[in-house]
């Protein structure tokens, strides 16, 4: 099997660090992508003693294009299967963006613009090689907007469309595109919300959307429960829904 | 958020603290947390008293800085994160040919936890204790990340390992690894009928790995047989371990009925040959027997248990007989009950090992239980020896003070590093240790 390199945006997140460690595990090589350079090569020095043959830093900013440019300058000369995880997104409470609306562009940056400029701007890139897979990690929040977060949750349900699209786009071309939607996870993110339904450990999920890239999945919760929670969620009316807080 | 309120107890699960808890996942997160907030470091809660508990306070959760920051090949160097795991290092390494150089009895431990109580392993008669094979600790104060060597920081370094966490959360260390000839275990299991036998056992072993199960409800004649087990490190091919079961619920307290572990112990005993055997083991197998059960502390329902631990110098062997008689005369020990020769190797003003035998039985957590290991502990202390700080849930202030020589300089340099008394811990106000 040719080898693997991997794309990973936003690496400093918790997902992301878990997800860089199980692909270096199994001998995939990891292209570190984020603004916190110097966390990420912990992170990269980690990886190569696990077995990545290629562990690299890259700076990138999701709200600032012109980081992308490095990106695509550094993968011209990377042989073999190029495939691109994204673990960008932030997550500010609904309440202080209802205190400041002014976050929404930030939100909506982070979740789906910047994630999405960047996958178009490369998407040539993987469509002349023929190969590889784009893991774009949305969330359980966007398949219904929700009163305790629907600005994230909207912005999610924008990425996931798209994803869509570019699934149907570079599927012709040999290149699969899988839609993550995890549900919550222990990560620095969620910690200190009180208890959380059926939360899962990075790991875990991590391990999901390495196998289900292997699998080439189109859409995948993980972990599974969550299939069947949305499914019942979504199934609302919205006449009931709207009444509802979950 | 950074702080999340949460209930937490120590691996014996008798103490248990409510309070807030960080976790950072960057060096910069943990440092801004130490300037605005010290409090002290936790790892993965092994220790089974409340060394990793303070109620009413705060804690910094270390597990998720876990990384490898540098490793030479050549050398076996190593720099890694304090939340980093022994047993994912021993994963890691041992197909490279290097091993963790000390290990405890779990993989779970962290490298934090493990200098903060420079834990031993099976080869302690020979390498000496975890902190011996330090070579560097960085610290984070309230000034930012500190570097420290023996060399150039003597007394905050022989604080430090050992030193219960009391001089700061660990960032990191610098450690050499030791070189091994693969990763797979060969192990000789020898049947061992009574005390002296196995004392000299122990005395004659020139293994590398060498400990003594012992079988602490055997009476009369039969009083200290168990089975002594010697290891080194070789190349083959073993079929990994099975993947670990869980407990999923607090066993009832018949489970360890005294009838109940006396018959386990004779068939776990009788389960080696009457002329020993050799047998080859995956590593973590060997060093990590009961990980292999995830939270098999449940076992002792939800009361929970104790784990008593002495050592006492080679001239007070007797004294350890007569601990170990009174033990199996209340016919409360489990079968979890451990007996090894200790060398001199340590490396901090409070470390635990001394020259001499050391002996760890678990008791499920009983007013009889408790009473007896103050009776142990008061042996303990008239035989010259120590008692385990990690262990430990029940010791007094006079008991503990006296048996660690270097204390009043620990005192002195904790006192210099943490003036405030930000990281005094559950273990720490109980024993009143820094209340000099």
């Amino acid at each position: 099997m040719m080898s693997q390199t991997w794309i990973i945006l936003g690496a400093t997140s918790t997902i992301a660090r878990s997800f860089a460690r199980l692909a270096s595990e199994r001998g995939d090589g990891v292209l570190l992508a984020g603004r916190d350079t110097v966390d990420m090569k912990a992170t990269a020095t980690d990886c190569a003693v696990r077995g990545a043959p290629l562990a690299e830093v890259i700076a990138f900013d999701a709200r600032d294009s012109r980081s992308f440019a490095a990106i695509l300058k550094r993968v011209d000369s990377i042989e073999g299967t190029l495939s691109v995880a994204v673990f960008v997104g932030s997550m500010p409470s609904q309440d202080e963006i209802d205190a400041d609306p002014s976050l929404i562009l930030g939100t909506v940056t982070d979740n789906f613009t910047g994630p999405a400029e960047f996958l178009t701007t490369i998407a040539p890139v993987l469509e002349a090689r023929g190969s590889g897979v784009i893991a774009g990690i949305g969330s359980v929040a966007g398949d219904r907007g929700r009163i305790g977060n629907y600005v994230y949750g909207a912005a999610k349900a924008g990425f996931h469309t798209y994803l869509s699209g570019l699934r149907n786009r570079m599927g012709r071309k040999g290149v699969h595109v899988m839609t993550v939607k995890p549900g919550t996870v222990d990560t620095a993110m969620t910690w200190g919300m009180g208890k959380l339904p059926f939360l899962a450990q990075p790991e875990k999920v991590a391990a999901d959307i390495l196998r289900g890239a292997d699998r080439q999945k189109d859409t995948l919760y993980s972990p599974l429960i969550w299939w069947p929670v949305m499914t019942v969620i979504r199934l609302i009316p919205e006449r009931v829904f709207k009444k509802l807080k979950i | 958020m950074t702080w999340k309120t949460t209930d937490y107890t120590g691996w014996g699960r008798v103490h248990s603290a409510t309070g807030q808890l960080a976790r950072p996942e960057r060096t910069t997160a943990l440092a801004a947390l130490v300037k605005a907030t010290p409090a002290p470091a936790l790892g993965m809660r092994r220790s089974y008293g409340d060394a990793c508990l303070n109620d009413g306070g705060r804690m910094i959760d270390m597990t998720r800085l876990d990384r490898v920051l540098d490793f030479d090949p050549q050398t076996g160097a190593l720099h890694v994160e304090a939340g980093a795991q022994i047993g994912q290092l021993l994963k890691i390494f041992s197909p490279k040919g290097w091993l963790p150089p000390v290990m405890p009895g779990t993989g779970l431990a962290t490298v934090g936890g493990a200098i903060a109580m420079d834990v031993h392993g099976k080869n302690h008669h020979g390498a000496g204790s975890f902190g011996v094979h330090v070579t560097e600790i960085t610290l984070m104060t309230p000034n930012g990340p500190k570097v420290l060597t023996l060399k150039k920081n003597m007394t905050l370094y022989k604080a430090t390992i050992g030193g219960l966490g009391q001089t700061g959360p660990i960032v990191s260390a610098r450690l050499q690894m030791l070189r091994a000839k693969g990763d797979v275990m060969i192990v000789t299991e020898r049947r061992v009928e009574g005390w002296d036998e196995f004392l000299a056992l122990l005395d004659a072993s020139e293994a590398t790995y060498t400990v003594g199960w012992i079988d602490a409800t055997a009476r009369g004649d039969q009083l200290g047989r168990g089975i002594l087990e010697e290891a080194e490190t070789g190349a083959g091919l073993v079929p990994a371990a099975k993947r670990g079961k869980r407990i999923p619920v607090d066993a009832p307290g018949f489970a360890l009925a005294p009838s109940v572990i006396r018959m386990f112990n004779a068939a776990y005993w009788r389960r080696v040959p009457d002329k020993g055997r050799t047998v080859v083991k995956p590593i973590d197998d060997f060093f990590f027997p009961l990980d292999k059960v995830h939270d098999w502390n449940r076992l002792y329902g939800k009361t929970g248990f104790h784990q008593f631990q002495c050592v006492v110098p080679i001239e007070a062997a007797d004294a350890l007989r007569a601990m170990l008689e009174r033990i199996a005369g209340s016919g409360l020990a489990s079968p979890l009950a451990v007996l090894k020769r200790m060398g001199a190797g340590r490396a901090g003003y409070m470390s635990f090992p001394m020259e001499g035998y050391t002996l760890a039985v678990d008791f499920p957590n009983r007013s009889a239980a408790a009473r007896l290991i103050g009776e142990l502990e008061a042996a303990t202390v008239d035989a010259g020896g120590r008692i385990y700080l990690a262990k430990d849930a029940l010791a007094w202030p006079e008991t503990v003070r006296g048996m660690y020589a270097d204390f009043s300089a620990w005192s002195k340099a904790v006192k210099s590093a943490d003036p405030h008394g930000h990281y005094i811990t559950d273990l720490v106000r109980r024993l009143k240790l820094r209340a000099a």
